[in-house]
């Protein structure tokens, strides 16, 4: 039976139903057991669990991903979460040395069953080390598997499956997702790896978009609907493997296409989406694709100049009209806009973090 | 130690000298075209150290692990063959020498990443320690991997745990052509660090066979009783150059004075003046060994060379596991 729930109480029942599914599953993360659980994502399931399968850990981030390595290569399911995904720098060695290429170098001997779950963060003055997404960075290596769900459905969904995966599995949560809502299943599912989802369907432009992008992408669609422009929004659930059927789907019915980026435009995923197009789509193109992105520089703290740098809908609203050669209202856009301040996902958020 | 245990040490630290120089003078045809970390001269360590262990046990090792696969009794066939990029190697041509990967054995694996297999290893005894089985395992380290961080790292988390791990440290002095002075202080030696972690040490002789089988000995029955992680260190010297089939004592980061003086400490040299002192080996029994041993590393290299490379469709498989 499905109710609503929110995307972090979906994060919590994926870990739970897994950890109940899987005898060899086990969480460990810095705080994983704290009174906050890593925004409420693992609360409650040492006392369900124990403590030899859910565990706070070392502050060793590059260590303990290169110990989680070693145990999943011996049949256990470390699932290894870090509430900002600016600490797995530190463990890039282990991530892309080890886990990535462990199945391959062992010709297929050994696999890495692994997931690491990492927090994007946003706004609230994260500043320069909080707020950056990096899932360029892992989608750039083969062997891992780099999964962002925009919806609590997926989260859990794609949750269980990647922990039922045989493979390396980077999980990115955006932080200003953990509270949204959604319907979710009591009952146990998966979501496929590797299959987007039409968000939204519609016929003049394509706006490509993953994790909360995804929610720009609806709230832009909404308000093209409103100049009778139809756009779908394709959430693309898994970078990699990445749906490429369905990106050069919808873009074979639009012709149009906007790609939307949490990151860097620079050596970044959008021009990975895009480079797919003019590959093997370019004849579907009516106009130029367009990136939308973060802009090309450090975050800063203060919200007076971090508004200079987060994608923004009136931006947003403002390419696609373009784009398909419409007019564009941007006074009319702000008188609309929400009020909420740039700097939180709603007007309820409150610091810290 | 019964007399048939030294003759078995011996032989093992002969065979793996002979192989290593087979592939030094085989290295210039150009036909095992992948780096090659020779370990000519710490024969002792690898020996020593796995004689202790079961066959159960498990080790992981780094870019110098012809000797820790061989003396955890890894296959030479599909040894030699991995080196020629074969599809007979103990990974079928994917890793080559720095990547030896056998589970078949216990060897689950090396890596060049200096300290890169040592939070794997760990995380081996700590699935070890969480399934509640006996094994130990055996991480074969050299004096650099202390200046990673994931070394600390590692042991930080093993002594948490009390894992069962033996970190084994063949000091042989250089990284690279980087000597200790330019590495590391004076004024403390490399087990304080395992020390300062909490972890029990141990260290000794890495030329001397026996020592070094016995300080192992110590160390697995600690780690397998629970007691968790210990850190041996052993003090060995590299004969070679770092990477390559040559001596390098010409090209200036260390003396021909020092290579002299550690030669004369050659592990196989002083054993076998030991053991023939005791009447334990004979001259004619090293010539059978000589002889029995240079027939199988005759038969492995030709086994290797007529062996296929793996079918060219192999390159993308096992990128990802189903």
């Amino acid at each position: 039976m499905s109710r609503q729930i929110k995307y972090f109480e979906a994060i919590r029942e994926a870990l739970d139903f897994s950890l109940s599914n899987q005898p060899n599953a086990f969480i460990m993360g810095l705080g994983a057991t704290d009174p906050k659980g890593v925004f409420g994502t693992t609360l409650g399931l040492q006392k369900k669990y124990g403590k030899e399968r859910v565990m706070d850990m070392p502050t060793s981030e590059n260590g303990m991903t290169g110990v989680a390595v070693g145990a999943a290569m011996m049949g256990m399911r470390p699932i290894m979460v870090h509430q900002r995904v600016d600490f797995i720098l530190l463990a890039m060695d282990q991530i892309v040395n080890n886990a990535a290429k462990w199945h391959y170098m062992s010709a297929g001997g050994k696999k890495i069953p692994l997931v690491i779950r990492l927090v994007i963060g946003r706004g609230w003055g994260q500043g320069a080390q909080h707020s950056q997404c990096l899932h360029s960075w892992f989608t750039h290596v083969p062997g891992l598997k780099v999964v962002m769900p925009s919806s609590p459905y997926d989260a859990k969904g794609l949750l269980i499956a990647s922990i039922e995966d045989n493979n390396p599995v980077i999980f990115l949560e955006h932080r200003w997702l953990h509270n949204t809502f959604g319907d979710v299943p009591e009952e146990s599912y998966r979501v496929p790896l590797g299959r987007a989802r039409i968000a939204k369907a519609g016929s003049d432009i394509s706006i490509i978009a993953s994790s909360h992008m995804v929610i720009e992408a609806l709230d832009v669609a909404q308000q093209l609907s409103k100049q009778n422009i139809s756009a779908e929004v394709v959430d693309l659930r898994t970078l990699r493997p990445l749906d490429e059927e369905a990106i050069l789907e919808s873009v074979a019915k639009t012709g149009h296409v906007m790609v939307l980026d949490p990151s860097w435009k620079f050596g970044g995923f959008s021009g990975e989406v895009v480079s797919l197009i003019v590959e093997k789509g370019w004849k579907s193109l009516k106009s130029a694709p367009a990136r939308i992105a973060l802009a090309d520089c450090p975050i800063p703290t203060s919200q007076a100049i971090s508004t200079q740098c987060y994608p923004n809908k009136i931006e947003m609203t403002r390419v696609a009209c373009e784009m398909l050669k419409e007019p564009f209202d941007e006074i009319e856009l702000i008188n609309t806009a929400s009020g909420v301040p740039h700097d939180v996902p709603d007007s309820n958020f409150r610091g810290p973090f | 130690m019964n007399s048939s245990q030294q003759l078995t040490m011996y032989q093992e630290m002969l065979r793996i000298r002979l192989v290593e120089e087979q592939i030094a003078n085989a290295y210039a045809q150009n036909e095992m075209r992948c780096p090659i970390h020779l370990s000519i001269g710490q024969e002792a360590t690898a020996v020593g150290a796995c004689a202790a262990l079961d066959k159960t046990d498990y080790i992981m090792s780094n870019h110098r692990s012809h000797g820790h696969y061989l003396a955890k009794g890894g296959d030479l066939k599909r040894m030699i063959a991995e080196l020629y990029g074969k599809a007979t190697g103990c990974t079928n041509g994917k890793g080559g020498s720095m990547h030896l990967i056998d589970e078949s054995c216990g060897f689950l694996g090396a890596a060049p990443i200096v300290g890169g297999t040592v939070p794997i290893a760990t995380g081996v005894a700590f699935s070890i320690k969480m399934k509640m089985h006996r094994e130990v395992v055996i991480s074969f380290i050299g004096d650099a991997v202390v200046e990673e961080g994931v070394f600390h790292e590692s042991l930080n988390f093993a002594e948490l745990k009390k894992l069962p791990i033996i970190y084994v440290c063949e000091n042989n002095l250089y990284s690279v052509n980087s000597p200790m002075e330019v590495r590391q202080p004076s004024t403390r030696q490399i087990r304080d660090l395992a020390k300062g972690h909490g972890v029990k040490v141990l260290w000794g002789d890495g030329n001397d066979v026996e020592q070094v089988w016995n300080l192992t000995r110590k160390a697995v029955a600690y780690a397998r009783s629970g007691k968790g992680p210990i850190f041996l260190e052993l003090a060995t010297y590299r004969w070679l150059e770092h990477c390559g089939p040559n001596y390098d004592n010409h090209i200036g980061y260390r003396t021909e004075a020092e290579f002299k003086r550690w030669k004369k400490k050659c592990p196989i040299g002083q054993y076998e003046k030991f053991l023939q002192k005791n009447r334990v080996l004979s001259s004619s029994q090293i010539k059978v060994m000589k002889r029995e041993i240079g027939n199988e590393i005759n038969k492995s290299f030709a086994f290797a060379k007529k062996s296929p490379f793996p079918e060219e469709s192999t390159f993308n498989k096992h990128v990802y596991a189903n």
